[in-house]
């Protein structure tokens, strides 16, 4: 009796300590947790990031991104009006054509807005901007005495920035800048311009049915040609730096598998008797594997220039050491039945090898390598925004101009898909090789 | 028993050409292996600005280069580590912060999108694809973006490596979830509990040691990738790095020091979480071993 209590006493006692620990971990780690996160708020300066945070960048950045503007603009020493897409070169109307919104004349210009605003460039640089609700405002420009602006109201609205030199109006239809040099109107327009076809092209403003229709009768190669060498969204390159992009991680993490895989065999306790070799073996892997990518890049970059090659031979040799890693674990793992049923029936070793450890080995190592090709193609495209190839250079190139954000949202969309779509085909493979395997054909 | 016979023979003929079958399905798969990787690294080689046989032979010019000036100045090296310290330690809280915010915001995210446990189940697929879209989204395309409109500094690295990890994680927590048993999510279902009472007492407790062993993993990765960014202008040993390789000669000892720093932390960081991880892993199978024996 006294037993069976002591017993009850030294399990409740025991419940007591299991429930005091569950308590201190189930209330430490979310503790633990929370003064990290303070340390790093105070740390990284968060509250000094409301300073630093630029809301132009941000506004310009997520408005450029889903949208474009036409420039029309008058060079008010010479006269002569132009209009471009985004102000640039390549999207230039040809001289005394201009948009359909924009009537281009010899005495003045005029340049409908939309919902009313008009803006008029007439002679002798005068320039005049009618805001329905508002009223007509006139400016001067003159190289002597600045813009001469003259507004319907006596006070400045906010969204007016007038002084000697320069005026500028932001309005919900568009923006005109008044300078002594200059006269420029903004209108913004949804989408991404010239996405399939540039202004210099015939099938520019066709409709899809229209392109689709000369397609059909005849002219689909000048019309491929046309969208392919686009000036603006270079297709071409894009195809072919995505191309180079999945080359990278193939050729890295295919190369580093063919070679990992008999250092593997050195670095397994089953295969290799000496246990030198073995060391060796491993601490190899663990270097390759702990000099970072990174690094690699940086030495590799430095004997073969910027390019595919490069980033390729980067996840070739950090990977060679993940996959030594792994590939030995996987054959540590063999079941040594299989082998040993094939050695007796008098198999040699290539033979045991070939039908004793192989077949056992596939399928981990296979699903690992198609994981590390999905994976490494995100490196791939992180690597080649350091050495300069692929899809991840042009996107830092367009990030670093600082203005081609739309240019920026599509190749993340097409990095997305990119990564999306290796990881869908490396699952599909997968599946298609290993359980293919599996049924015995 | 002539017909038993021409039944053996029958099948194994079968047999036979199957296996040839096999064999030349396996045959031309490797041709077309072969000639994938041989064409792919000739394109590789021709898109290069080197070329990779008259690159090889330099292959060991800038280690040589660099290790020659440092061991000039390896008195120098003490100092450079201490320098250097702070943005390593930068560099690990980088990836530590965005280890732990991913982490947390991944259980959120795998809860959610896991059958049984998902607050609003027909949302299932929802929250699988912008896990998805999270996970495929490389660090460095937002970190980019952020740098732009933050400014440089560790708060843009930061959130971009959290962003990934959250759908990478994800994705490996709501596969622990699938294997989670459902009756005491169910039983605390039966006493009123709200849905996150469900999941902190019911589930979580169940999958923690999961959750750690691959959030340990993930933080080794993503001090990687957390030096990665810091080339790119995010702060850190990264950026370090970039400045010292920037000057080219005459900062070589600062550009190993760096290397040095790096290798050592990804080692010890990756020992250290193999360790811990095979503790996690075995500790819980010596406790089943207990409970069975008991």
């Amino acid at each position: 009796m006294s037993i069976a209590a002591n017993e009850s006493d030294f399990l409740k006692l025991q419940a007591d300590r299991h429930f005091s620990r569950k308590k201190l971990v189930s209330f430490g780690f979310p503790t633990l947790a929370l003064v990290y996160l303070t340390y790093i708020f105070i740390s990284f300066d968060i509250l000094g990031l409301a300073q630093r945070f630029e809301v132009d960048n941000a506004r310009a950045l997520v408005a450029d991104s889903y949208s474009y503007k036409t420039h029309i603009a008058r060079d008010n020493r010479t006269g002569d009006v132009t209009a471009a897409i985004e102000g640039e070169r390549k999207g230039t109307y040809a001289p005394g054509t201009a948009p359909e919104w924009v009537t281009l004349g010899a005495a003045e210009t005029v340049i409908y807005l939309g919902d009313g605003h008009v803006v008029t460039f007439g002679a002798e640089n005068f320039v005049s901007y009618d805001i329905p609700g508002y009223g007509l405002i006139t400016a001067q420009p003159s190289r002597a005495k600045g813009v001469q602006a003259v507004l319907p109201t006596d006070d400045v609205p906010a969204w007016i920035n007038l002084s000697k030199n320069r005026m500028a109006i932001t309005s919900e239809a568009g923006r005109l800048t008044v300078t002594r040099n200059r006269t420029e109107v903004f209108r913004y327009f949804m989408g991404w311009e010239l996405f399939f076809f540039t202004l210099d092209s015939p099938y520019h403003g066709l409709g899809f049915g229209e392109v689709m229709a000369r397609a059909l009768g005849g002219e689909h190669a000048e019309i491929w040609q046309d969208f392919w060498t686009n000036k603006m969204w270079r297709h071409q390159d894009v195809a072919w730096a995505i191309f180079e992009t999945i080359l990278m991680a193939f050729l890295g993490t295919m190369g580093a598998a063919i070679v990992a895989l008999p250092l593997a065999y050195m670095a397994a306790k089953n295969f290799t008797p000496f246990d030198l070799v073995r060391q060796v073996t491993r601490r190899f892997f663990d270097f390759f594997r702990g000099v970072d990518a990174l690094i690699w890049t940086i030495i590799l970059s430095r004997a073969f220039g910027p390019g595919p090659l490069t980033g390729a031979l980067a996840i070739l040799i950090t990977d060679t050491g993940s996959f030594g890693k792994m590939f030995s674990e996987a054959l540590e793992n063999v079941d040594q039945k299989q082998i040993e049923g094939i050695q007796s029936t008098g198999a040699k070793p290539m033979q045991r090898y070939r039908f004793g450890v192989i077949p056992q080995v596939t399928p981990v190592l296979l699903s690992q390598i198609l994981y590390y090709l999905e994976s490494n193609t995100r490196s791939a495209t992180i690597i080649g925004a350091i050495t300069g190839g692929g899809i991840g250079l042009m996107l830092t190139q367009a990030i670093i101009t600082q203005k081609d954000w739309e240019e920026v949202a599509y190749y993340i969309v097409l990095i997305i898909l990119m990564v999306m779509a290796m990881d869908w085909f490396s699952g599909w493979l997968r599946r298609k090789l290993i359980s293919g395997d599996e049924s015995g054909r | 028993m002539a017909e038993l016979t021409g039944c053996v023979t029958d099948f194994r003929a079968e047999y036979m050409a199957q296996v040839r079958r096999k064999r030349m399905m396996n045959g031309i798969i490797l041709v077309i292996f072969i000639a994938l990787m041989v064409s792919g690294f000739m394109i590789a080689d021709d898109r290069n600005a080197g070329g990779f046989w008259d690159g090889l032979h330099r292959l060991f010019d800038f280690p040589k280069e660099v290790l020659g000036e440092a061991l000039g100045k390896l008195n120098e090296m003490p100092a450079h580590f201490v320098n250097f310290l702070p943005s390593l330690i930068e560099t690990i809280n980088i990836a530590g912060a965005s280890t732990l915010i991913g982490a947390m915001l991944a259980i959120v995210l795998s809860l959610l999108s896991t059958r049984g446990m998902a607050k609003w189940p027909r949302l299932i697929g929802f929250f699988r694809r912008i896990m998805d879209i999270m996970r495929a989204m490389p660090e460095i395309v937002i970190a980019l973006v952020l740098i732009f409109v933050m400014g440089g500094g560790p708060v843009p690295a930061m959130i971009a490596i959290a962003f990934h990890t959250a759908g990478a994680l994800g994705k490996l927590f709501s596969e622990v979830n699938e294997n989670a048993s459902l009756k005491p999510v169910e039983g605390l279902q039966s006493v009123g509990a709200t849905w996150s009472q469900r999941m902190w007492l019911g589930v979580i407790p169940q999958v923690a040691p999961n959750y750690f062993s691959y959030a340990l993993l993930r933080f080794e990765i993503n001090i990687r990738a957390s030096a990665i960014l810091g080339f790119v202008g995010a702060g850190g040993i990264g950026y370090e790095l970039k400045n010292a390789m920037s000057w080219g000669k005459g900062q070589y000892d600062e550009a190993l020091a760096i290397f040095i720093l790096l290798f050592a932390t990804i080692v010890i960081v990756d020992q250290l979480s193999s360790v811990v991880r095979e503790r996690l892993t075995h500790g819980k199978t010596s406790r089943t071993l207990e409970k069975a024996s008991a």
